[in-house]
């Protein structure tokens, strides 16, 4: 009898916050996506209705900005991913006795505020940086061409600032790599490019496939980087969340949340059977 | 050409082996040095640009002063946000880690009815956007007609923690030899004992780490506490505010003076956790 219960009970004090915070809240906001404005009633006041159509039109107004979040999280991830994989390909294979110290590398830019790493993007890139005069001295680009208020600064910003998301888990399972098979698929006459997709791909792909997701997730939800880096035609659906949340227009607020974690949750179940791992939840 | 046997793993054609080989050991260097620089130039910005002689916003250089950091609370509120951050921070660290940790022992350590479905609800606020949990937390408090402000900001925060707590606490638990609990049991050691001698010392750097971990997701959290904190002010919130009409190099000063302090501490555990590996 005690066997059964004790894991019950240390997950007791957990999943009842979790309950109360994390999973009710989730409800509360299914509730008031359905709901209207309480006519005659002050701002910020709601009633409910089941008023589906606000799904409808809160996904009308702004397809846009989904198909934007959607696109720039993908471009970001695969940027990532890029920049990521050789990086952690390097520290695991071949970095030596420097591996710890270079691993602490990765990881020690975060430690500086991530929104004033955006911010410190933002000026370097922007008007006044150091990058843009020197460009326009050189007639690289034009009077009137910026490289701020971008869709490339958004993606890079995103791509840079969720970063660690993607090479932390590709290192920690590229490291979990035998290299005896590696050179067992060199002795069978593999060139390095078939040994890499034979080999060293399938066997790090529970690390690509949390990285990948660690990395689209936040960036789809994202709206920092847009606002930051960003200019009015760049907006993501997180900035149209937000700004609709100040209104308040919590009704429409809920049915983008909602929709938006849909579509998320939708790639990430598509993508891991694709993918064909468990190993993520 | 007779080649002997290469270490090289990647390339194996024998000809002009020497030279792709340099090739490609070099290359690997200059990408790592790129990447690096790519992940640092923000960073060595951000500390230059806190000795920049600066008014109000700090965008050019005006010239070369130690001022910000002998006088880092100079910048209006800058010292009451940051204060403000780590209170903040440490609540969430202390609860996160203590609910995390016990529920990372039971999904660790015991086959049990609803298992799986427990570590779907630890996935779940991991794959929830920032914005839907942030949202969501505060329409939560809206109907308790609680005002955001300092503890609902503080409870957000564990919400997001918790997850990532398990899951590092878990990974540990996992690495741990069941025999060595064994051996303490054929010790006659009682189950309480075993785990305070044997099973807690070897979890307890999964525990710091995840403690850690927890603290600077806090610390660095803008979007959650945007919406939960009301008119209490964190260092990103901050940040954020002062974008628009110029960040003060204080700020520069505080989130540079945070990186070395964060970079000291991870140099330190990896010296202790070798040193006890070597004992």
């Amino acid at each position: 009898m005690k066997k059964i219960s004790t894991p019950y009970l240390l997950l007791l004090p957990g999943f009842a916050f979790l309950f109360t915070f994390f999973i009710f809240p989730i409800l509360s906001l299914a509730q008031v996506s359905t709901a209207t404005p309480i006519s005659g009633g002050d701002v910020g006041e709601f009633e409910q209705t089941f008023r589906f159509r606000n799904y409808l039109e809160a996904f009308l107004e702004s397809r846009e900005h989904f198909g934007r979040s959607l696109v720039y999280a993908l471009l970001a991830t695969i940027i990532a991913l890029l920049i990521s994989y050789p990086l952690a390909y390097a520290l695991a294979f071949k970095s030596g006795k420097y591996k710890n110290i270079l691993l602490v590398l990765v990881v020690a830019p975060f430690f500086t505020s991530f929104l004033l790493r955006t911010v410190a993007w933002k000026q370097i890139l922007g008007e006044e940086g150091f990058v843009v005069p020197p460009l326009r001295t050189l007639g690289i680009i034009s009077e009137s061409t910026t490289l701020t208020s971008t869709a490339g600064a958004v993606i890079l910003g995103m791509a840079y600032n969720f970063l660690p998301f993607m090479t932390l888990p590709l290192y920690a399972s590229i490291d979990r790599i035998d290299p005896r098979t590696l050179e067992a698929s060199g002795d069978l006459y593999a060139n390095g490019f078939t040994t890499f997709r034979k080999v060293t791909l399938p066997l790090s792909m529970p690390g690509l496939v949390a990285g990948t997701l660690l990395t689209f997730i936040p960036a789809a939800g994202d709206y920092v980087n847009a606002e930051l880096l960003g200019g009015p035609n760049n907006t993501m659906i997180g900035n149209v969340i937000q700004s609709r949340f100040l209104i308040p227009d919590y009704p429409t607020t809920s049915a983008l949340s909602f929709m938006l974690m849909a579509a998320i949750l939708i790639i990430v179940v598509v993508y891991i059977r694709k993918a064909g791992t468990d190993e993520v939840v | 050409m007779t080649s002997p046997k290469k270490e090289s793993i990647v390339s194996k054609r024998p000809l002009g082996a020497s030279i792709s080989r340099w090739f490609g050991k070099n290359l690997i260097r200059v990408y790592m040095a790129l990447a690096f620089t790519y992940l640092f130039i923000p960073v060595v910005y951000t500390f230059v640009f806190s000795f920049n002689d600066s008014g109000k916003s700090n965008i050019t250089w005006q010239g070369f002063t130690f001022e910000k950091w002998l006088n880092p609370c100079g910048a209006p509120r800058v010292c009451e946000a940051l204060g403000n951050s780590i209170k903040i921070g440490l609540l969430a660290t202390i609860f996160s880690t203590i609910l995390g940790t016990l529920i990372a022992f039971a999904i660790g350590r015991y086959a049990f009815k609803g298992r799986s479905a427990s570590n779907l609800l630890i996935f779940l606020p991991m794959a929830t956007p920032e914005i839907v949990l942030g949202a969501s937390i505060l329409s939560l408090f809206l109907v308790l007609q609680v005002n955001p402000g300092f503890w609902p900001t503080v409870i957000a925060h564990v919400v997001f923690c918790v997850s990532f707590v398990v899951v590092t606490v878990k990974a540990r638990i996992a690495s741990i030899d069941p025999r060595l609990e064994q051996a303490a049991m054929d010790l006659y050691a009682n189950e309480f004992q075993t785990f305070r001698r044997v099973t807690l010392p070897l979890v307890a750097p999964g525990i710091a780490a995840a403690a850690l971990l927890a603290f600077s997701l806090s610390f660095d959290d803008f979007i959650i506490t945007n919406f939960n904190s009301g008119t209490v002010t964190t260092f990103p919130k901050f940040i954020y505010g002062a974008a628009a009409r110029g960040i003060p190099a204080q700020a520069n000063v505080i989130a540079s003076a945070v990186f070395f302090l964060a970079l000291a501490l991870v140099v330190i555990g990896q010296v202790v956790s070798r040193k006890r590996k070597v004992s």
